[in-house]
């Protein structure tokens, strides 16, 4: 059965159109292109930036895998290899996994829920600033020799002055706080934007499960940042200020380090983790043309997951002296935070077999998943035995695990959600040719890869070796991997081709060529800058495939402002109309004095107190109310009296 | 008593490598009590697992097999959902996440009941040993209930067969963990923090360790050797190292002795029975006893020893020794003195 054409929306008139285009651009130009803060702009941007940062991960690890590929391999010493794998995981995991995601939330929550913008755009701007500025802190301190070498853990007491000199940690203690401070930024204008922002209509019930991945991903970064920016100031401090938060000779103590950082880095991957359960869900439901199985449940489902995720981080700790009680505790934990995974892997199982199912390029990148990570969650059961973890902890099957979960958790699923959005992005499609290679390459590539690390674990290979002696007889595993990654770096390739052939030459997308039940799908590809023509109404989850009601849209919002709708949390009553501020260069400038702030206190605590100065003086230009906004806002509100009399 | 697990669904005897000649660092051979209960649990949860693993794999592909196609674009969605509730698949969903959820409390048993059986092993008679981690060599501390018996080695122990050793664990630096995966799970050492790991060999052999946390440049060159033997050998070895080092005999070794004594050697390294009572690098009373230099990475022959002595940073670079100015036959002396050191 085909499907039917939905009445035509109703339109602004053409000049008005024009006007709202208008209002809604970001200004021409050099200047201009720094003062944008458009959200499908800085998204985009932030994508792109976040994607590079992925190859440069990669490009990392194929340096890894050439010096492993035999043994007493000659191709780096160890001092570069520290710097290799530390570099390998602080860019994948600070640098990619969870500012991806956000950067690709900030690109469609609003568009899913009938919003013209994201809440704090200037803000959301900033954080992508800060962001990248500190992305390319970091990368410049590995060009000139002064690259991170502890680890992306840094565990105390190696990453202190006396067992890392220089300004290695430092570098890399600081990169954290810029990338912390723009997830908590982004986390902020999420958390605003799916409660306050949704299109009226849309109850809670109704908001598409992406977006209560992104909801529930945002309150886990607001409680769990906080605890490694806390643990990375204290480094920096003891490092360069004479604090003893972590020598045990004074008072300090070594674990302390360990519980701030895992307190942080095991919701951290289930912050990776989350959203893509979002991208499953909704390419699922468009490519088994049905909704999902059980929305209570996967709702449920997700918020269970994002509360437990806080009590497991013990599990990184196993091989500690943590008395054996408390460990345990953390093995059970670690194993019920399995249920609710399952639960969505069930249903959606049961949503596939009653489907109709088109077998494109992102399903099966979603597919994968149901392989992949089911692996992976699978040697985590192992990992979580306190017992077991004694036998496999830090060798190469944690390894294993962490790419099986991360990789086929995360990383799959998020191909299959570009290939899946990159038609509203751009307005074309992806060639579906290319992106079966893409994906079987990966697919056939990463399982050679990783699935030979399982072994290695077991075999005694522990992690973090820049070499091993040939008797040990794990070079031919390790060869093996190091073919495999080259296949991935070859299908990564691929993709990279398809994207750049398909932005001039692919086929043309229209507004939904995957017949998709999502508001995104109901705008022109790409989105005009204002996303709605007029914001719609909403009666249904899946908008798009249920039938029209009235009232279906909004009229009355202002065209020559960015005037928009505020609306109740749970219910999205309509509660006020807001006025957003216009394009402005200072969230780029107060960054880049940010920026300063943050790289001279690794030198001196001083920059702190003299870089103060630039830092409020961007903020204060930031803010600076204009006058005739103000006069221009003043004479727009109605009161009720008025009104009535 | 036989205690040795089977290395069965890892499947690994088509691996290459995995024979007699490859020096035992794994964990899926257990040679002692302790590895032999993590083999067990190990065995149960990857058969669970694979049995897990398979039934979602299964649905999973039926599913996509028996589903008719459609076109995303072109095929209408199926909204039916909204109007009927779907009792019998909301069923099957609660169905496998009941299965589901047995399934992990059988593992938190099983990892329960592993816990005690670990905590629970005889201590009798048991040797007392206290591991120092440092960057990048082991420091072994020997005690004993009468501490004149106590003594000190590095990088290579040796353990009694079907005794409980009682391991004790701290670092003189970052944080390094012991691992002998055919003895037992692995235990991080801490700076300020002392831990404890009990195990037992209940078989003969030398089993490779190696350090297991990531500790600065030549972590990956940081392994040791442990040799159990009868008790009876076991015992005459303790007695060995408890001597100080016989007086040498040739006038060749004298001279190395001598040259030892004088020269930096001395100012780390501690040989009981001279003038040498360094404390910062591995006591070398019974060096030749050792099968291995550096902490398990060069075989411990004339030739290896003397390169190390004269540029320990070519094999090991990073390691804290500096280079030996030294003229060949005062090296070799040294070398030929060193080779007493039984």
């Amino acid at each position: 059965m085909s499907m039917a054409k939905s009445p035509a929306p109703p339109r602004l008139a053409p000049q008005d159109a024009a006007q709202l285009h208008q209002t809604w651009s970001d200004p021409p130009g050099l200047v201009g292109w720094f003062s944008a803060i458009n959200h499908k702009t800085i998204s985009m941007r932030f994508m792109v930036t976040t994607f590079v940062f992925f190859v440069m991960g990669g490009l990392l690890a194929l340096a890894i895998r050439t010096q492993l590929a035999q043994p007493d391999g000659k191709t780096v010493g160890p001092d570069m290899y520290n710097q290799l794998f530390t570099m390998h995981g602080s860019t994948m995991m600070f640098l990619f996994a969870v500012p991806v995601m956000q950067a690709v939330a900030t690109y469609l929550v609003p568009l899913m829920i009938g919003a013209r913008s994201v809440a704090f755009p200037r803000m959301n701007a900033f954080a992508y600033w800060i962001f990248t500025l500190g992305g390319i802190m970091l990368f410049i301190a590995f060009l000139v020799g002064s690259g991170p070498d502890a680890g992306w853990f840094a565990y105390v007491p190696l990453s202190l002055l006396q067992f890392s000199p220089g300004k290695r940690v430092d570098i890399w203690a600081q990169m954290i706080t810029f990338t912390e401070m723009a997830g908590l930024m982004e986390a902020i204008v999420l958390i605003t934007t799916i409660l306050k922002m949704r299109a009226p209509g849309m109850t809670l019930n109704r908001m598409p499960l992406f977006v209560w991945t992104i909801l529930a991903t945002s309150f886990m970064v607001l409680f769990s940042m906080p605890a490694v920016m806390l643990a990375s100031t204290a480094l920096i401090t003891d490092r360069l200020v004479g604090t003893q938060f972590y020598n045990p000779l004074k008072g300090g103590d070594a674990l302390l380090w360990q519980h701030l950082f895992w307190f942080f880095g095991h919701p951290e991957v289930y912050m990776i983790f989350i959203p893509p359960l979002g991208f499953i869900s909704t390419i699922i439901a468009t490519f088994s043309r049905r909704p999902v199985v059980g929305y209570p449940a996967m709702v449920l489902a997700v918020i269970a997951t994002a509360f437990l995720a806080f009590g497991l981080w013990v599990h990184h700790m196993f091989a500690t002296n943590l008395p054996e009680l408390g460990k345990t505790f953390f093995t059970a934990a670690s194993l019920m935070i399995a249920i609710p995974t399952a639960i969505q892997i069930f249903c959606w199982i049961a949503t596939l077999w009653t489907g109709r199912l088109d077998l494109r390029t992102p399903l099966l990148f979603v597919l994968a998943f149901f392989v992949i990570l089911v692996i992976g969650g699978l040697t985590g059961l192992m990992l979580a035995s306190v017992s077991l973890d004694t036998q496999l902890h830090d060798s190469f099957f944690v390894v294993a695990h962490l790419h099986y979960v991360l990789m086929g958790g995360a990383v799959f699923p998020l191909f299959g959600a570009f290939y899946y959005w990159f038609p509203k992005f751009t307005g074309r499609m992806l060639g579906e040719t290319l992106g079966k290679w893409n994906f079987w390459l990966f697919f056939i590539g990463f399982n050679l890869t990783f699935f030979p690390m399982h072994v290695l674990g077991l075999q005694g290979m522990p992690r973090r070796v820049y070499t091993y002696p040939s008797e040990m007889g794990w070079g031919s595993l390790n060869f093996l991997a190091t073919i495999g990654a080259f296949m991935m770096a070859l299908s990564v390739l691929l993709f990279i081709v398809n994207v750049v052939h398909s932005r001039r030459r692919g086929a043309v997308a229209g507004d939904d060529p995957w017949g998709a039940g999502t508001l995104e799908w109901s705008v022109a590809s790409p989105p005009p800058p204002a996303n709605f023509e007029m914001v719609p109404v909403v009666h249904a989850r899946d908008p798009l495939w249920s039938a029209q009601k009235l009232p279906s849209h909004v009229s009355g919002l202002a065209n020559d402002y960015r005037e928009i709708l505020v609306t109740s949390v749970a219910d999205a009553d309509l509660d006020h109309r807001l006025w957003l501020p216009a394009s402005s260069i200072w969230p780029f400038l107060t960054a880049l004095a940010t920026t300063v702030l943050f790289i001279g206190s690794v030198f001196t605590p001083w920059a702190v107190v003299w870089a103060m100065v630039p830092v409020a003086i961007g903020a204060t230009f930031w803010f600076w109310p204009k006058k005739d906004i103000v006069e221009q806002r003043t004479g727009s509100e109605r009161s009720p009296l008025e009104v009535e009399s | 008593m036989r205690v040795r697990a089977r290395a069965l669904l890892g499947g690994l005897s088509w691996v290459p490598g995995v024979a007699a000649a490859v020096p035992l660092q794994d964990a899926l051979h257990a040679y002692g009590i302790q590895a032999a209960h993590i083999g067990r649990l190990w065995n149960f949860t990857l058969g669970l697992c694979t049995l897990v693993f398979g039934a979602i794999f299964v649905a999973f592909l039926w599913a996509l097999w028996r589903a008719p196609r459609g076109r995303a674009g072109e095929t209408a969605p199926d909204m039916a959902s909204l109007a009927r509730p779907e009792r019998r698949l909301h069923r099957a969903v609660g169905l496998a996440t009941g299965i589901a959820t047995l399934g992990l409390l059988l593992l938190l048993a099983a990892d329960v009941f592993t816990s005690r059986a670990l905590a629970r092993l005889p201590l009798g008679n048991a040797v007392n040993i206290e591991l120092i981690g440092h960057e990048w060599w082991w420091e072994a501390r020997y005690h004993h209930a009468d501490p004149a018996r106590d003594f000190v080695t590095a990088n290579e122990l040796h353990i009694p067969v079907g005794r409980a050793v009682v391991v004790t664990l701290r670092s003189n630096d970052v944080i390094h963990t012991l691992w002998v995966p055919n003895l037992h799970g692995k235990r991080d050492m801490i700076p300020g923090r002392t831990s404890t790991l009990q195990l037992r060999a209940d078989h003969a052999g030398t089993y490779r360790g190696q350090c297991a946390e990531f500790c600065g440049l030549e972590h990956a060159k940081m392994a040791m050797l442990v040799e159990a033997e009868p008790d009876a050998a076991y015992e005459a070895w303790a007695a060995r190292q408890r001597q100080a080092a016989a007086p040498p005999a040739t006038a060749q070794a004298l001279r190395g002795r001598a040259i030892f004594e004088t020269s930096n050697c001395a100012s780390c390294h501690t040989v009981e029975g001279t003038a040498a009572h360094g404390k910062a690098a591995p006591d070398l009373t019974h060096l030749a006893g050792r099968t291995t230099l550096a902490a398990g990475i060069l075989p411990n022959d004339g030739a290896h020893l003397a390169a190390w002595i004269l540029d320990p940073q070519s094999h090991k670079q990073g390691v804290y020794m500096p280079a030996t100015t030294i003229k060949p036959d005062d090296l070799q002396a040294l070398v030929t003195y060193l080779g007493t050191l039984k």
